[in-house]
């Protein structure tokens, strides 16, 4: 019996060299980062970069799942950062609860009699939703108080969410452009929804203090920042080698083709709705694990991050870095989100041309912008089409 | 209201003398003129005060004689003087630095003194308040139509009942029917709320039944006014409300509550309090015997208080039981403030109706809220129904065109400092502009992705954030203003309910010219013909010499170019920022992808059924516009679940994939 499972796997891995690469990378780059790091070497890195380090391999992690999403199976979300942020809040509202709860046991402990469990909960929604006017805690932080629970909804609330609107909108056969508008518009009520103050998640002050986990106030942020970056390259590891897998295959097979000719593939006999029903909540679960690994790191979610500009960047990675092949979508998610975060952030030097001088934090998005078009036009592979003129014709 | 003009007249016969000589000349005779009145009273009008005034105010009103108005005008205005030789008061003009000095009665100048000789007489604020009240009977018959309206005005806010006389008098000579009007209404309000005579009071009620106007509401709504209140019983000879069913109208602890205000219930002890009591009893580590650490439980707390309570250390508490028999042992009601049960029922009739008629301009308003939001929408979708629909092409750089637009407008306003003038340059300037930034985008981009629709959605997108970025370079990131020209900031107003912003009513006519303009380009013109033959055949089109690219560009520039005046259109009622085109940019598309795509008439549908649906929602929660827009995208994604292809949609070869 244990023959045949190992045998494809063998197959699977010596007929995709570049996964191994990939693989190999990615564990080089770990090692790399962890010893010129504040934590645990060199200090050559400050423990803010190592951060958005570990938040671009959360970035990079979402882009794998839209490349195949898009790239493999032909569907152009522009909604799956909503997923993203739905992971984020449903890990943030346990690092926010428990945090909260810490602090609020700590200040009560100090009075004559020991509070009962009503008035331990009561001080802390008082705590977390007084900004919002209220002392109540609602029904949707009733799992707040429990890490398992509160993991299980990083998974569920999303993959949910994912199963319920991809099988109204492929059951009623919206296709191509009109499903992007759709998940567009998800995206957008999500995000509106979440705007409001009275939604039970601070509306648009969004929840706050995630890079203090609970529990672990002896550990200094150079060494969660570190924690957090290797279990970042962990996720991205087995989610690529995952997705790398579900697509060799005659399962990679069928979504292709699903992406090249819907119809002949449902004449053929498939059941094309529920392929792309799977691929879908499944990129969708990836995506809010990504995020709930995100935003520990980002300290900060609130409704804006969920936007449909940010979904849209994200189909921008992708196609930059090149679209149906993984590594792509990996690269574009790193060098866009790093080029991105070093023009803005002032890094790139400014340029004097004598009668006007080009300052990039206000020119990047112009440079972005073209740039991108220019390489829809141009390099329709993207970045990762590089690689192929270095492999096939060396 | 038929019965108080003729009221009006009856009270008018009893007191048109008094009022009528105040008009007439005055004839100056020593003894019953003005002066030896004003003498009684030397001492409190030379130096005026709250408590003093009033006394003079009768004093004066009762003597009744001609030129009473004119004193009182002239004391409020500090125009009064004292001689302090005689006591005796005057008139005065300045001439230079002097004052010539005129008699009160006879209007004869007197004397020509330095304005050392003589006191001037200044009331204070609230004296001057007092006067002018006192005054408002003589107003009400000045010659000038403005001072009788103002005077109307100071009536409106806050009338009382000795005004009901005064101003039911005046309709009788009342000349200007405007005033007519306004003094009937407000006769009528008066005596609904002040009237001694209940036959009139009730009648005046009964007319304001359906009287939509804030002050006939407000009235009402003070002769409906209710107070709680509670008792062992119903008090006799009190206006009952209603009766409240604990229950059901109020909850146990709302009941309890009240008891506990009107100090007919001890107050019941909270959690906390209880906390705190047992916080003081704290006796070698335990409460009441039992230890502190169990205290984390509200059972042990309980039973701590009660040991404590058994041990008579702390007063016994309101339990559950006693509240429930408090409760039971009252009865709980509302009072109007009103005592005639007469009026109160007249009043609550009068409410009812008027809430039928309220509900129906409601309605109205809630229409024409819709049909403008919808008209704004219409004209932020239709130049993207044009491109999207008829060739295929999602872009996503449509908002950045109405942002090119609304920037056009705000330019030229820099340049054209007159709005009108400068609105009648931007509409088609800013066509231009953005027809050509159309033309250039279809030529450069977008003629190359037709194979690829999904990649023009991403090209376009990315043409969309480098204008953004580039605006918000040259124009900076604060809002920029489109001042709209007079003729346009004001409001069509029908009532205190419906009224319309003249710019949403232009706004509304653009759309419906728009409308029509499209209709006829694509129906009736040569282009139109070759736009619908691309439209449904490009191949077979192209065969019959048409030449598609042309078209295609033509079409481009044309949907770029309506998105532009929409830019100047919607630049004058909103702000004019770089992301305005954004937030129009989803709802666009989804007004095009729920009309129908490809059809202008589905775009209309599309532009409405969001437009009305948003306000709908709207009204349900007027203070949430977020929940609004969330609630209408839901209903849109379901709405396409049973409707992919939108309202209008295209059957046949026509339609495509």
């Amino acid at each position: 019996m244990s023959t045949p499972e190992i045998a494809p796997r063998r197959r699977f891995l010596a007929e995709n060299p570049s996964v191994l690469w990939f693989l190999g990378c990615l564990a080089l780059f770990t090692l790399g980062v962890t010893v010129l790091s504040e934590g645990f070497g060199l200090a050559l890195i400050s423990t803010s970069m190592v951060k958005i380090l570990g938040m671009t391999l959360c970035l990079c992690l979402i882009a794998v799942a839209m490349d195949v999403v898009w790239g493999y199976c032909g569907i152009l979300s522009l909604g799956h950062f909503a997923f993203f942020g739905l992971g984020g809040y449903a890990i943030g509202m346990w690092l926010m609860y428990a945090r909260t709860q810490g602090i609020v046991v700590e200040s009560l402990s100090a009075t004559p009699i020991p509070p009962t469990d009503i008035e331990i909960e009561k001080a802390i929604a008082s705590q977390i939703f007084g900004v919002v006017g209220s002392n109540e805690l609602p029904w949707l932080w009733g799992f707040a108080h429990s890490l398992t629970l509160q993991l299980m909804m990083v998974v569920l609330v999303p993959g949910l969410l994912a199963l319920v609107f991809g099988w109204l909108a492929f059951r009623s056969r919206v296709t191509g452009v009109y499903l992007s508008i759709l998940t567009q518009a998800m995206t957008l009520a999500l995000s509106l929804y979440l705007f409001q103050n009275d939604t039970g998640l601070r509306g648009n002050n969004g929840l706050s203090g995630l890079q203090n986990i609970p529990g672990l106030d002896h550990v200094p942020q150079s060494a969660l920042s570190l924690w957090f970056f290797w279990a970042s390259a962990l996720a991205l590891g087995l989610g690529y080698l995952v997705f790398a897998w579900l697509v060799s295959g005659k399962f990679g097979s069928v979504i292709r083709a699903i992406r090249d000719n819907e119809a002949r593939v449902r004449f053929l006999g498939y059941d094309v709705e529920s392929y792309k029903l799977m691929i879908f909540t499944l990129t969708a679960v990836v995506s809010a694990i990504a995020g709930a690994l995100y935003y520990p790191q980002a300290g900060i979610i609130n409704p804006a991050e969920i936007a449909p500009i940010a979904s849209i960047y994200l189909a921008v990675w992708v196609a930059i870095g090149g679209r149906g092949r993984l590594y792509g979508a990996v690269i574009g998610a790193a060098v866009v989100s790093l080029a991105s975060s070093w023009f803005t952030g002032g890094g790139a030097p400014n340029i004097n041309l004598g009668f006007y001088t080009i300052n990039w934090t206000d020119w990047w998005l112009v440079l972005l912008g073209l740039g991108f078009v220019a390489v829809t036009l141009f390099f329709p592979r993207g970045i990762g089409g590089l690689f192929d003129m270095i492999v096939r014709k060396p | 209201m038929r019965s108080i003009p003729s009221l009006a007249r009856l009270a008018a016969t009893v007191l048109a003398l008094g009022i009528l000589s105040v008009l007439r000349p005055v004839v100056a005779l020593a003894q019953d003129g003005l002066q030896p009145i004003l003498q009684e009273y030397q001492a409190e009008i030379a130096k005026p005060s709250r408590s003093t005034v009033e006394k003079v105010l009768s004093g004066l009103m009762a003597a009744d004689r001609p030129g009473t108005a004119e004193f009182l005008l002239r004391w409020q205005d500090r125009g009064v003087y004292a001689r302090p030789t005689d006591g005796l008061f005057f008139y005065a003009e300045e001439i230079g630095d002097a004052l010539r000095l005129i008699d009160i009665d006879s209007g004869a100048a007197v004397a020509e003194v330095s304005s050392r000789e003589v006191s001037q007489i200044r009331p204070n604020s609230g004296v001057r308040a007092v006067i002018a009240a006192a005054l408002v009977p003589f107003e009400l018959n000045a010659p000038d139509p403005a001072r009788r309206e103002a005077a109307l005005d100071a009536i409106a806010r806050s009338g009382d009942a000795s005004q009901i006389d005064p101003l039911s008098q005046s309709i009788e000579t009342e000349t200007d029917p405007a005033l007519k009007q306004r003094k009937e209404r407000l006769l009528t309000l008066l005596t609904a709320q002040f009237a001694s005579a209940l036959p009139y009071r009730l009648a005046a009620i009964e007319g304001l039944a359906g009287d939509t106007s804030i002050e006939a509401r407000s009235v009402l709504n003070q002769l409906t006014a209710r107070v709680p209140g509670v008792g062992t019983a119903l008090p006799t000879g009190a206006n009952i409300a209603n009766v409240l069913e604990v229950g059901t109208d109020i909850s146990e602890v709302e009941a309890y509550d009240r008891l506990v205000s009107a100090n007919l219930a001890p107050p019941r002890q909270s959690a906390t309090d209880r906390r705190d009591v047992l916080a003081q009893h704290i006796v070698d580590g335990a409460v009441g015997g039992v230890p502190l650490h169990l205290l984390n439980t509200d059972a042990a707390r309980a039973r701590a208080y009660e040991a404590l309570e058994a041990a008579g250390t702390v007063p016994p508490r309101a339990a559950e039981d006693e509240v429930a028999r408090a409760v039971a042992a009252h009865v709980f009601y509302e009072v109007y403030t009103e005592p005639n049960p007469e009026v109160t029922a007249a009043a609550e009739d009068a409410l009812s109706a008027t809430s039928h008629t309220l509900g129906l301009y409601q309605t109205l308003d809630l229409v024409l809220d819709g049909l403008s939001l919808a008209s704004i929408f219409f004209l932020a979708a239709i130049g993207l129904a044009i491109t999207f629909g008829v060739m295929g092409v999602i872009n996503m750089a449509h908002g950045e065109f109405i942002m090119m637009g609304a920037y056009t407008g705000y330019v030229v306003q820099l340049f054209v400092p007159d709005y009108t003038v400068s609105l009648i340059i931007a509409l088609p300037l800013a066509f231009v502009v953005t027809f050509g930034a159309g033309v250039a985008m279809e030529r450069l981009v977008i003629r190359h992705l037709y194979t690829r629709p999904l990649e023009t959605l991403l090209a376009t997108f990315g043409i969309s954030i480098a204008l953004q970025q580039l605006a918000k370079n040259i124009f900076g990131t604060q809002a920029r203003p489109l001042t709209a020209p007079d003729w346009l900031s004001g409001a069509l107003t029908l009532n205190d309910i419906v009224s319309i912003s003249n710019i949403r009513v232009a706004i509304f006519v653009l759309a419906l010219i728009f409308l029509a303009l499209l209709l006829f380009i694509l129906k009736r013109t040569r282009l139109g013909l070759e736009v619908r033959a691309v439209t449904q055949n490009p191949g077979m089109a192209a065969s019959m010499g048409i030449d598609p690219d042309r078209i295609n560009m033509l079409t481009f520039g044309l949907g770029s170019g309506i998105a532009g005046i929409a830019g100047v259109a919607i630049g004058l009622y909103a702000q004019v920022t770089s992301e305005m085109g954004a937030n129009y940019i989803v709802q666009s598309f989804m007004t095009v992808v729920v009309g129908g795509v490809g059809n202008v008439w589905g775009t209309l549908a599309g532009a409405s059924l969001i437009g009305f649906l948003q306000k709908g929602i709207e009204w349900f929660n007027p203070s949430n516009t977020l929940a609004a827009q969330t609630y209408m995208i839901l209903f849109i994604i379901l709405f396409i679940q049973f409707r992919p292809k939108g309202i209008v949609a295209l059957k046949g070869r026509a339609a495509g994939d």
